[in-house]
């Protein structure tokens, strides 16, 4: 289960931490923010206090019309034991009564000079991208025209190998063998290394290379959208493989289809090129245009001709 | 398909070249093999893999193996990994 502490907020939002030191090594596991208003006016039936509080200038004004008796009992209903930590927008003022009740709980309470729709949408985005679902997959990814390439097979399949001639024709490679991947949004993969192997690419008979060092700055990428899947695998021949490339097969990575092409593997057969045009015949499919579909057009208006030309 | 949870008793845990070790030596079989630490799931071929993981002597690992010789290749990794050398 992925989390994120308290304290990376702060860190990465420049909070200032007003009080509830204790408390910033609490868990964040929801990327939704919470801007309890109606839990200021007193109605708690359906607080999320497993989210991060928003306080603005509404929520903020409207709690001094309150006598301070039932601002403490707010403020601490407001700190559960699993709220993460309350946020205070626009440098404004930290309520005297929230200040006790943070000191009572533990709950963190920290202060952004943002406002509170702006800081609401950047948070967001960052606990979404933090919080993704994620997953590791056996395989290379490369950055190939700009579609990002799945390729994956067993090992000794000649998959680093590949990646390396990928990259020495000036394709860049994002992970060799380990790919991290994020789901970041409904239908978007995002694929990294993981940070101890990054820029590293391990070939048979030399051992491990560092691609940066070797090939420079622009032969590496730190992440890339995963467009295509390819699978390679030792020719087998009983098995069919696609011949015509009419239809697209797909399989599926956390909750993402993403389509995949079956490569057999054969010496002889250079595989560089091959995931090179197939990278490129993905883009030009994306842009409408199919060259199987078009030719099988083609072919059936031949066809055609030829039997209304026999009558 | 079985599964076990091992402890790395490796002296020096997965350093580089007992990494290398460990690999060649799963991929004397033909099952599928995956290590598993800290809901970080790898392949055991993979040298690239098992180093990212960083595993080090102590570490709490679930050893996953599926295939014709799962049970040869479960006792040969899980000896290499039990060996306090």
């Amino acid at each position: 289960m992925v989390k994120v502490l308290m304290e990376e907020l702060i860190d990465k939002f420049q909070l200032e931490l007003v009080s509830g030191e204790e408390g910033v090594h609490r868990n964040i596991l929801v990327s939704d923010i919470s801007r309890p208003g109606l839990e200021m006016a007193g109605y708690f039936n359906f607080y999320p206090s497993d989210r991060v509080q928003l306080l603005g200038q509404t929520e903020l004004s409207f709690i001094t019309k309150l006598d301070s008796e039932t601002r403490l009992d707010r403020m601490l209903q407001l700190c559960t034991d699993e709220t993460p930590g309350i946020i205070i927008s626009r440098g404004l003022e930290v309520p005297k009564e929230l200040l006790i009740a943070s000191n009572q709980t533990g709950v963190p309470v920290m202060r952004s000079k943002l406002t509170t729709t702006r800081l609401s949408s950047r948070l967001t985005n960052y606990l979404e991208s933090r919080l993704a679902p994620t997953t590791a997959v056996h395989g290379v990814l490369v950055d190939i025209y700009g579609i990002g390439v799945l390729i994956t097979g067993n090992s000794g399949v000649g998959k680093s190998e590949t990646a390396l001639e990928l990259v020495k024709r000036g394709h860049r490679l994002v992970a060799d063998d380990s790919v991290e991947i994020r789901q970041e949004e409904e239908e978007r993969l995002v694929g990294s290394a993981p940070e101890l192997i990054k820029h590293l690419l391990e070939i048979r008979g030399l051992g491990i290379i560092n691609v940066m060092t070797l090939f420079g700055a622009g032969a590496i990428r730190a992440q890339k959208e995963i467009d295509l899947i390819i699978h390679l695998e030792i020719w087998n021949s009983k098995k069919m493989y696609d011949r015509l490339g009419m239809d697209e097969e797909t399989t599926k990575i956390i909750d993402v289809d993403i389509p995949i092409l079956t490569v057999p593997v054969r010496p002889g057969r250079n595989l560089a090129v091959i995931i090179e045009v197939a990278a490129m015949n993905f883009r030009l499919k994306r842009m409408g245009v199919n060259a199987a579909q078009q030719f099988s057009e083609r072919l059936n208006d031949a066809i055609r001709l030829g039997d209304e030309e026999g009558y | 398909m079985i599964e076990k949870k091992v402890k790395v008793q490796l002296k020096t845990g997965l350093q580089a070249r007992p990494a290398a070790l460990f690999v060649q030596e799963a991929n004397r079989f033909t099952s599928d093999v995956f290590i598993e630490k800290d809901g970080k799931k790898v392949n055991c071929k993979s040298i690239m893999g098992i180093m990212s993981l960083a595993i080090g002597s102590g570490a709490e690992i679930t050893l996953i193996v599926k295939g014709a010789d799962e049970e040869e290749a479960m006792n040969a990794l899980e000896a290499f990994i039990s060996e306090n050398h």
